[in-house]
């Protein structure tokens, strides 16, 4: 690539934060119309990676990047096929008309600039995924999008609902991340490439490395996280407390789609085996018909439509997970068709809310006259989610059920699961695109009427392109649905299918499917009933169960603390010895690193009087009955080892010992004089052998790894510096005293600054004045 | 020799670690003590004893001669002793302090602040 096109890319990376950090004052100056402007940059990203589809339709990658962490081997890198241009247009195209949506959707809110400026931080972060080459890159922008996603969900933050939802999500989609990142890891370590387009090239390499299974769970439990798979679908339905614009872009459109990106990204090198072909299906199955019956159950248009996805999400994971090249084809289809119903179906609910004051599917009817453009932008979006004729949603509908006849022995039961959920998901778009608009007029809690431009541009923009797209397949699928089921294959492909109906098996379902759906809605409100009936029977969910995990997470901290942090010096101080005399056993015992044996010294005269003052100071101020002796005691033994300072060419320090033994001893008998102590020790028997034996191993320990330490060879070449240097650089000719003041002389000025602040801390002990609690001193002080 | 100071270094230590280990605030001031003097020698012994002649560049020489003392870790001895210091006499002033508040210097009674109980005590009827 040319230099000028990699730094556009570059900026295309950067300009939604370049966008996000200006929002709030702009918003400040233009008020709501700050979306007209802001827009701009989404639109130029659009413009921008149009520009690629020509080569990437004929089958060429864009990469480029600057080095980021090259002692890690981390590059600020991109890599575009046609997976990832596919998202990318999603991502800045429905990103640019959420722009404007929320522009006109929060109009006179308060927090306006600051919600523009979360929802464009967010497109950047979601962008840099999509296009992320290197790991550590599409780790940390897979974790942003988490938290602009809680940011953006606790938007509303004074409500608690809010609150829950965003930590909630925060923390499902927070660990799959990590999930991520060790799954990320484990595929690193077993074929040592550090990109996705390194990655890519090695072939069979990581389904055949020994830790494949431990990858691939990994790495599901970052996309089933993150996408919304059950059991873990629960966080999205509460993610529906975040303003409509966010459902509609983050949490239909974009964000909850980077489970299954991540997944059609990897599928070249992780799936065509067993286990991605069971664990995908099944789950992504699961998840299908859970999500369309819990999405029958809701009464609220957005959580209808959240319930929806949900589904939707379940089918994309099932139709990568059968990995045949049709039911690639099906996913692209239809990941790129539910991105556009779905985002137009989010801000129509959002609309008619806006509009009617009412969500509640119960409360609406006969709007058709009042907003005839939101009707038709829904009536478009929902024709497409039902999979009819002429619209992106019927390609992709037939495309699914001509995959599931190559799908091999479990076939009967996934057509039966396809079926329901699609008919199921039929009526869900109509309930949401038609209840609210056919019928009598209904009151609304406002009066109703047509919302402005900026409301409606972006859903009958959506509902329109997913018309045209549909009718000019052969373009659509030239330059986004092949380019991109061949990224995710890993393979050229070509699809055939057209709006044209062609009889076959497909067509056939097609229309089972039809009928299921209408019989269903026409008896909806039964369906709705029967569904709550049963959930209220089951009564427990995961949603209630994340709630029960948080405040269990709550207790057992307060346990450990209270067992950890009780309180008690003694214990803290057995705690640490314990630990530190296990710290320095364990290496010598397990890596066979015990010293060997040095012969028995030959000691002059004064040195054996030396340590016999030593050790007989010891003794002393182990078993001294009153406390002065111990102290008398303990200046002796620190005199002896000022002594051996003195032997053993240190005078320096001999000398400091000297003083400061003085001083502490000073120091300490002045403290006993004030105060009337205790008889000696007053601890019973077994607890003294206890600190014995801790004492002991830790004392017996330290003299191993002495001797140790004196038995590999010594590196002089610090010394050796400091002996050549000392006189020729800085003027000394005392070496130690060169050190302290001169080559180490800053942090001498530390240690003073020590030494002063300890004196002045001493000072504000001895003259606050606390209150007496409980005991009295026995003899005033 | 070093196997002698190795096994007078592990008495003063383990004599430390034992009185640190104790429930009462004067011994565990004494233990800080010889803890502190421990770490001293050790570090000084493990820089190496082999001259004991002192470190100092003779007059009419560039460079120290060789058979010196090693004056690194009498360099960061001698840092270490006046911290040492420090610490033994900040943590007299709080024995004392704790002593005329309190009236015990056994640590066993020092539970002032666990009387007041756990934070999440009071946070449980909010959770409920």
């Amino acid at each position: 690539m040319a230099d000028g096109s990699q730094s556009v890319t570059f900026l295309a990376l950067i300009l939604p934060f370049l966008a996000a950090a200006i929002a709030p004052a702009l918003t400040r100056v233009f008020k709501h119309n700050a979306a007209w402007v802001l827009a701009l940059a989404p639109l130029f990203l659009v413009v921008h990676f149009f520009g690629y589809l020509g080569d990437v339709a004929d089958g060429r990658t864009v990469t480029g990047g600057y080095s980021w962490i090259p002692s890690l081997g981390v590059d600020f890198a991109w890599f575009i096929d046609g997976l990832s241009l596919t998202f990318a247009l999603l991502i800045s195209g429905i990103g640019t008309l959420i722009v404007l949506y929320a522009g006109g959707y929060l109009k006179g809110h308060e927090q306006q600039g600051r919600f523009f400026s979360f929802i464009l931080m967010f497109m950047g972060a979601m962008q840099g995924l999509v296009l992320s080459d290197s790991f550590m890159m599409l780790f940390v922008f897979w974790e942003l999008t988490s938290i602009t996603s809680f940011l953006l969900i606790g938007f509303d933050h004074a409500r608690e609902a809010s609150r829950r939802a965003a930590i909630q999500a925060l923390v499902v989609t927070g660990l799959g991340g990590l999930s991520l990142l060790a799954g990320l890891l484990v595929i690193w370590a077993a074929t040592g490439q550090g990109t996705l387009s390194g990655l890519l090239a090695t072939g069979d390499a990581l389904r055949a490395a020994p830790f494949y299974l431990l990858a691939l769970v990994l790495v599901l439990g970052g996309a089933f996280t993150k996408s919304a798979q059950f059991p873990f679908h629960f966080w999205l339905p509460n993610a529906m407390e975040a303003p409509t614009p966010v459902s509609a872009y983050l949490h239909s459109a974009t964000m909850v789609k980077a489970g299954v990106y991540l997944l059609m990204r990897l599928n070249p090198v992780l799936g065509e085996t067993v286990w991605w072909e069971t664990i995908l299906p099944v789950f992504g199955g699961t998840t299908l018909i859970v999500g369309t019956l819990l999405a029958i159950r809701q009464t609220d248009l957005k959580l209808m439509l959240a319930y929806t996805t949900v589904a939707s999400l379940g089918l994309l994971v099932m139709l990568t997970g059968f990995g045949s090249e049709i039911a690639i084809e099906a996913a692209v289809l239809y990941l790129v068709a539910h991105s556009m119903f779905k985002g137009a179906l989010f801000m129509v609910a959002g609309l008619i809310d806006h509009e009617a004051g009412t969500r509640d599917v119960r409360r609406l009817g006969g709007l058709r006259s009042a907003m005839p453009i939101t009707f038709a932008a829904a009536l478009l979006a929902a024709l497409s989610m039902g999979g009819l004729p002429p619209f992106f949603g019927f390609l992709a509908k037939e495309e699914i059920y001509a995959a599931l006849n190559f799908s091999g022995g479990w076939n009967g039961v996934f057509t039966v699961v396809a079926i329901v959920g699609n008919a199921l998901m039929l009526v869900i778009g109509f309930a949401v695109a038609l209840k609210p608009f056919l019928g009598a007029a209904v009151e609304t809690p406002k009066h109703a009427h047509e919302g402005p431009v900026l409301l409606w541009l972006g859903p009958l923009t959506l509902a329109v392109v997913g018309l045209v797209a549909a009718v000019f397949s052969g373009v659509s699928h030239h330059y986004v649905s092949e380019p991109m089921a061949a990224a995710v294959a890993g393979a050229p492909v070509e699809i055939y299918i057209s709006v044209v109906p062609h009889a076959s098996l497909a067509l056939l379902l097609s229309l089972v499917t039809i009928a299921l759906g209408i019989a269903i809605y026409l008896l909806l409100d039964r369906a709705r009933d029967a569904m709550a009936g049963v959930l209220a029977a089951i009564g427990w969910g995961p949603d209630r169960g994340f709630d029960q995990v948080i405040r269990g997470l709550i207790r057992l901290a307060d346990a450990v603390t209270g067992v950890i942090q009780n309180g008690r010096l003694e214990v803290y101080m057995v705690v640490t010895f314990v630990m530190i005399a296990i710290a320095v056993w364990t290496p010598m015992l397990v890596f066979d690193e015990l010293p060997s044996m040095p012969s028995v010294p030959d000691l002059t005269f004064y040195e054996w009087t030396v340590f016999a003052i030593a050790i007989i100071g010891l003794g002393a101020v182990v078993y001294a009955a009153d406390r002065l002796t111990a102290i008398v005691s303990l200046g002796i033994q620190g005199f002896a080892v000022a002594l051996l300072f003195l032997l053993l060419g240190a005078p320096d320090l001999s000398f400091t010992q000297f003083m400061v033994e003085t001083l502490s001893v000073v120091i300490l008998a002045l403290v006993m004089t004030r105060l009337r102590l205790h008889p000696s020790d007053h601890r019973p028997t077994p607890e003294k052998l206890l600190d014995m034996t801790i004492a002991g191993a830790c004392g017996l320990g330290f003299a191993l790894l002495l001797l140790k330490v004196t038995q590999i060879p010594f590196d002089a070449t610090l010394s050796e510096f400091f002996s050549t240097y000392s006189y020729v650089i800085a003027h000394g000719r005392n070496i130690v005293n060169v050190i302290i003041v001169d080559f180490r002389g800053l942090d001498t000025l530390g240690e003073i600054a020590v030494v002063m602040i300890t004196g002045l801390a001493i000072l504000a002990l001895i003259r606050i004045r606390v209150p007496r609690t409980s005991k009295q001193p026995e003899a005033a002080s | 020799m070093n196997l002698v100071y190795a096994f007078a270094i592990a008495a003063q230590m383990g004599c430390g670690v034992y009185l640190l280990l104790s429930r009462h605030g004067m011994r565990i001031l004494i233990g800080i003590v010889l803890l502190s003097t421990a770490t001293n020698l050790l570090i000084f012994v493990a820089g190496g004893l082999r001259f004991t002649a002192p470190p100092v560049i003779e007059p009419g020489l560039q460079v120290l001669a060789a058979e010196t003392a090693n004056a690194l870790p009498q360099a960061l001895i001698l840092t270490a002793i006046v911290i040492g210091f420090a610490l033994v006499s900040f943590a007299a002033a709080l024995m004392l302090k704790t002593y005329r508040s309190v009236g015990s210097v056994l640590t066993s009674d020092h539970v002032d602040a666990e009387a007041l109980g756990s934070p999440f005590d009071r946070e449980a009827p909010r959770n409920a």
